[in-house]
């Protein structure tokens, strides 16, 4: 009894002083899916450069990062996500907090840590409601910044830059005037704002909207939704899904021999994974993402080029835990302290360059968004590899195709 | 849009036949309240993605194992996990609930939440008043239509579908006639997963493979056989059709709420069940038994 009080005293004591010495970052991610995955993957490569390097520089003091590992399980429980979050920063004491992915989950868990006063640094959500809390009360909010992606209205900026392109390459390819347009979004709280937004931009850009269809995210077939697209005689696809509808819709899209092509959001269809779920089914489907082999910023070569060779498959968006990990790096080392409020003082008012965006924050801690900055890339599938095509001032883009009429 | 619809209605409707058959010989015939059973069509449709992509034994083997492997262990399910309890049908509820969890957890630890696709058997599409159908979702139709005659031979031309059919109605009295009961419990377990994992090796090629893939055709499964009628094939058969037009109604009457189709599809049961509390064909069945 007593050697077992010893040595859990002297346990205690070790870890006591272990955590003196490192700076306790809570990765927070759907660990079990692609998404919490590469949340991971980024933080591990981001530790595992820093503490390589030395640690990081607190005031003179070199502390090692050490990170927490909190699966979410958000995709299937958003009280579960919440769980987590507190387990997080009260048994296993975080420091700070990153990631986060489903929307209605990333809201739940952005209070938590508003209680706790802890810096989360979102890396997954979109919905705009986290950047508004920032704004309408900074007191409690502002520990709060979005690293990626770009808000929902943003990303339908990009979307609809974007779509233009395509527009004019189809009223080029396909001699029509006022390209037809099917909106294809899930329902889930994420695509509302862009939803409006196409039915109210998509006509200022000449094009038709034909219809707007809205399958559940976790729908396992849409015949039906696209034998009605097809019949409407779309000619885009305007996808706006992040559940696994979306390798349904680009596996269907390809069965039924679509002369359609497929623009907009399909989380599914950015990860390495989609060609051969959908069954190499889905040639020409493209997505908004984030990282490819192209110059974005000095940054996103060297990073994807080590992280595919590390985990032998290029990043998703969520893997800018990296790019968090590195703003809070830099914060603590310039300002010399893990203060949560210097620290926030510290990134509202510095650019940072990372390897997904050249990332500057808005007074609602969202990033400021521009083409080439913090917009991300567009890509497509090509017959089984994802082509990025654009922004086009962008070095190593390439030609966007369509199916054969 | 009415070819749309009913093109589009008769091959969804074949596809949840499919799924629909052996869960109504389970649940329906049997009285087996199994709510694993789409898990068992889970399995199968993992196994057969494993030995199909992972393993290249191509499609036959890969099938046949699948479907071979899945039963067996629906028996040894059955004998550790619902036989002990199956003269109490709340406890084969929560066994078998707990048992779909298992299987759920277990595909999530082995193969993680990945979403993953199963090559189909038959490539190419063929169009029919001007509606695109792939091969695949023939097959499936004609597959159905195969087992849901092998079924209906089986329940009313074989001792076995005799046995079955007496042990449902009555299992007193069927052991007081002489029959093994535990034996005919288990083979109506085994066939009716056995059709479950033909249905995953058949079907999971238009879908995707992922752990949470046994959920939503055990809600639609559960409708179908409610309101096809307790225990009635030709129910479970017009059920599903039901289900499938009132989907494709759904969707292309109202596109912007096709979400709603399955809350659709439930409402109508409801519906059905508050003017016929039996099912369509519910009494039917019950003067044939």
């Amino acid at each position: 009894m007593l050697r077992s009080l010893a040595v859990l005293a002297f346990s205690l004591a070790c870890g006591a002083a272990a955590a003196q010495g490192t700076i306790r970052i809570g990765v927070l991610g759907p660990m079990n899916f692609v998404q919490g995955e590469h949340h991971w993957n980024g933080a591990e490569m981001a530790r595992d450069e820093i503490n390589k390097a030395g640690g990081v520089n607190v005031g003179g003091k070199r502390m090692q990062i050490e990170l927490i590992r909190g699966d979410t399980n958000e995709i299937q429980s958003v009280p579960d996500a919440t769980n987590t979050m507190e387990r997080v920063i009260t048994r296993d004491k975080a420091d700070f907090l990153i990631g986060g992915f489903r929307s209605e989950a990333v809201l739940a868990m952005q209070e938590v840590a508003m209680d706790y006063k802890k810096i989360f640094l979102g890396v997954g959500a979109a919905h705009s409601k986290l950047g508004a809390n920032v704004e309408s009360n900074y007191g409690r909010y502002k520990y709060w910044f979005r690293v990626s992606p770009t808000k929902d209205v943003d990303l339908a900026r990009t979307l609809f830059s974007v779509m233009g392109a395509i527009g004019q390459q189809i009223r080029t390819e396909l001699k029509t005037e006022t390209p037809k347009v099917a909106l294809l979004a899930e329902k889930a709280v994420w695509t509302e704002g862009l939803v409006a937004a196409a039915q109210k931009t998509l006509p200022a850009l000449k094009m038709e909207v034909v219809g707007l269809w809205q399958p559940s995210a976790v729908a396992t077939d849409v015949t039906a939704e696209l034998s009605a697209i097809e019949r409407a005689g779309a000619q885009i696809v305007f996808t706006m899904l992040s559940g696994p509808v979306g390798i349904v819709v680009g596996r269907q899209m390809g069965e039924r021999n679509m002369k359609a092509v497929a623009w907009g959001i399909n989380v599914e269809g950015q990860k390495e994974e989609f060609w051969q779920a959908a069954a190499g089914k889905a040639n020409f489907v493209s997505t908004l993402d984030t990282y490819a082999e192209v110059e974005y910023t000095p940054k996103t070569v060297p990073f994807v080029r080590a992280y595919r060779e590390r985990f032998k498959k290029p990043p998703t968006y969520t893997a800018a835990t990296y790019d968090a990990i590195m703003i809070l790096r830099a914060a603590i080392e310039k300002t010399g302290s893990m203060d949560a409020d210097k620290i926030v003082d510290f990134i509202e008012k510095n650019e940072h360059v990372g390897t997904g965006a050249y990332a500057t924050f808005d007074k609602r801690h969202d990033l400021v968004w521009a083409v080439g900055k913090t917009s991300g890339i567009a890509v497509q599938w090509q017959d089984g590899k994802k082509v990025p095509f654009w922004p086009p001032q962008v070095k190593g883009m390439q030609p966007f195709k369509m199916p054969k009429p | 849009m009415l070819q749309d619809i009913l093109v589009t209605g008769l091959v969804n409707g074949g596809v949840y036949a499919l799924l629909a058959i052996g869960f109504s010989l389970i649940f329906g015939v049997a009285r087996i309240v199994n709510i694993a059973h789409t898990g068992f069509y889970m399995l199968a449709a993992y196994l057969f993605y494993a030995l199909l992509v992972k393993a290249g034994l191509g499609f036959v083997l890969s099938g046949l194992i699948a479907v071979t492997a899945t039963t067996l262990l629906s028996v040894v399910c059955y004998r550790l996990v619902i036989e002990p309890v199956r003269e109490h049908e709340a406890a084969v509820l929560i066994a078998t609930i707990a048992l779909g969890l298992i299987f759920q957890e277990s595909m999530l630890l082995t193969f993680g939440g990945h979403y993953l696709g199963i090559p189909s058997t038959l490539e190419g599409t063929v169009r029919v008043a001007g509606v695109s159908i792939p091969y695949q979702r023939l097959l499936i139709l004609v597959v159905a239509a195969a087992m849901l005659a092998g079924v209906w031979f089986l329940l009313y031309r074989t001792r076995l579908g005799l046995a079955i059919r007496a042990t449902a109605n009555d299992l007193e009295v069927a052991t007081l006639m002489g029959m093994n009961v535990r034996r005919v419990a288990m083979a109506t377990v085994g066939i009716s997963v056995a059709l479950a994992a033909v249905a995953g090796v058949v079907v999971a090629p238009v879908f995707v493979v992922d752990p949470f893939m046994w959920l939503a055709p055990l809600v639609t499964m559960l409708a179908i056989v409610v309101l096809g009628g307790l225990g009635s094939l030709k129910g479970s058969l017009i059920g599903a059709l039901i289900i499938g037009y009132v989907e494709a109604i759904t969707v292309f009457a109202l596109p912007g709420g096709a979400y709603l189709k399955g809350a659709v599809a439930l409402v109508i049961m409801v519906v059905v069940l508050l003017a016929r509390p039996e099912g369509l064909f519910g009494v039917a069945f019950e003067e044939e038994r």
